[in-house]
């Protein structure tokens, strides 16, 4: 027997359920109880950059929409930096950014939204620069462990991103574009299952 | 800078998408394999929390909706560790739960199971773990609840757990089960969870030290969350 190696093992995941809002949005679970629900405000009031609001729905492998999903997003703010310290340019970060919101999707409808401020380009791996894109992650009843995509915008220059080129198709880059519906409004529909399925990447 | 990246996950120790006895997965895991990606700034950054963010009773389960008296239920008092495949402490990171009460009832208006609402009971709370990476809550045990997959299938007594890490990548949910519970082998969820070591992660020990004579029982803990690579060019490389 060689020596072990030590190392603990990370926590296995275990899907969200359907009652996720209890703990992450109790108030669309119907009850009040925190002064502060988190995850609300993306952006924060005072950011500069685009204003832009974001929509969608998230589709099983029927194509029926999943109605108990949980979204959350991480991003950049409009200069490209992450209020993060490691990003070497978070002091310069815009002020009251939080980068990170949680949204749920409609009971009745599916439909999921958020209002943020579109982000600018972040730098790659070894000094490529990766196009404007928010980072998702989809939790949900059925969903064994969280989903991770990204959201691309169709008006952005998105032909040297060092991730959408490492999608071997090019029609299933696709998935990974918001498509422009009005000025500061974008649609991006998540598929979990088939042909228009959505590409998830292992972070 | 060259980032110090994160391990890759162990998909062979975390559930597939496709666990067909756990019926609602068939139609929401991905057909498609995942593709890989090399952590980059977007991955090994994410959210950071605050106590301005947290109310004073948010990690007291049986005072933060209490209106009348205490909520119904065995005491309990979980606690436990956030820490790194390395062993190392996750200082300052949101740890969230929900659960049922102690009849198995959610809080929630799609859930209609019979058993009845507590009315002192809200079901979720959260905290931040210290510089050690420790974390507690106090709460009652969730009682076990039937739901609709197999004809007869019940959930064992579980609690719900959110953790967020340092990055983005490590990101996790999870539940956590108690020992001795006999509804832990039948169930379809747990079973998700191909590696019986790996189920046993998610079982929690009785811990009757942590435990408040005359008062509480208590149960232990630890989330385990993703390491980080050796970092070149330093003196030590991280992590080893």
């Amino acid at each position: 027997m060689p020596q072990p190696l030590h190392y603990l093992k990370e926590t296995p995941s275990q899907t969200a359920g359907p009652y996720v809002h209890i703990g992450l949005a109790p108030g669309a679970a119907g009850f009040e109880i925190f002064e502060n629900e988190l995850g609300r405000d993306i952006a924060g009031p005072d950011a500069p950059g685009e204003r832009i609001r974001v929509e969608g729905l998230v589709t099983d492998g029927t194509g029926a929409p999943v109605k108990d999903v949980l979204l959350e997003a991480w991003q950049a703010d409009a200069s490209g930096i992450y209020p993060h310290a490691e990003d070497p340019r978070h002091a310069d970060c815009a002020p009251g950014f939080r980068g990170w919101g949680r949204v749920i999707t409609d009971f009745d409808t599916g439909l999921w939204a958020f209002d943020t401020v579109k982000p600018g380009a972040v730098p790659g791996r070894n000094g490529t620069t990766q196009a404007p894109h928010i980072s998702l992650w989809i939790v949900a009843r059925g969903i064994n462990i969280g989903l991770n995509t990204r959201l691309y915008f169709e008006d952005e220059d998105n032909g040297a991103d060092p991730v959408l080129g490492l999608v071997e198709q090019a029609h299933r880059r696709d998935t990974l574009i918001a498509r422009k519906t009005a000025p500061g409004h974008y649609r991006f529909d998540i598929c979990l299952q088939g042909d228009a399925e959505t590409v998830f990447f292992d972070i | 800078m060259k980032p110090a990246e994160y391990y890759m996950r162990d998909r062979n120790w975390q559930p597939p998408a496709l666990t067909p006895n756990y019926k609602t997965s068939v139609a929401r895991s991905p057909r498609l394999a995942m593709i890989s990606l090399e952590n980059t700034v977007s991955e090994i950054t994410g959210p950071r929390f605050g106590h301005e963010d947290l109310g004073p009773l948010d990690h007291d389960l049986i005072r933060n909706y209490a209106t009348t008296g205490d909520p119904v239920g065995e005491r309990i008092i979980v606690h436990g560790r956030v820490l790194d495949e390395n062993a190392r402490p996750v200082p300052g990171t949101l740890v969230e739960v929900w659960q049922a009460n102690a009849g198995g009832r959610y809080r929630h208006k799609k859930d209609t199971y019979l058993a009845p609402i507590d009315p002192n009971f809200g079901g979720c709370g959260r905290t931040l773990t210290d510089a050690e990476g420790y974390y507690f809550f106090r709460t009652v045990k969730p009682g076990a609840y039937p739901w609709r997959n197999w004809v007869n299938n019940w959930r064992p007594a579980h609690i719900h757990i959110s953790v967020f890490g340092a990055g983005f990548t490590q990101r996790l949910i999870t539940q956590m089960y108690f020992e001795g519970d006999p509804l832990i082998a039948h169930c379809p969820i747990v079973q998700s969870i191909v590696d019986p070591g790996a189920v046993d992660q998610l079982i929690a020990p009785l811990d009757l030290n942590a435990g408040i004579p005359l008062d509480s029982l208590a149960y232990k803990f630890d989330i385990i969350l993703r390491g980080r690579r050796s970092t070149l060019f330093e003196n030590r490389l991280e992590g080893n």
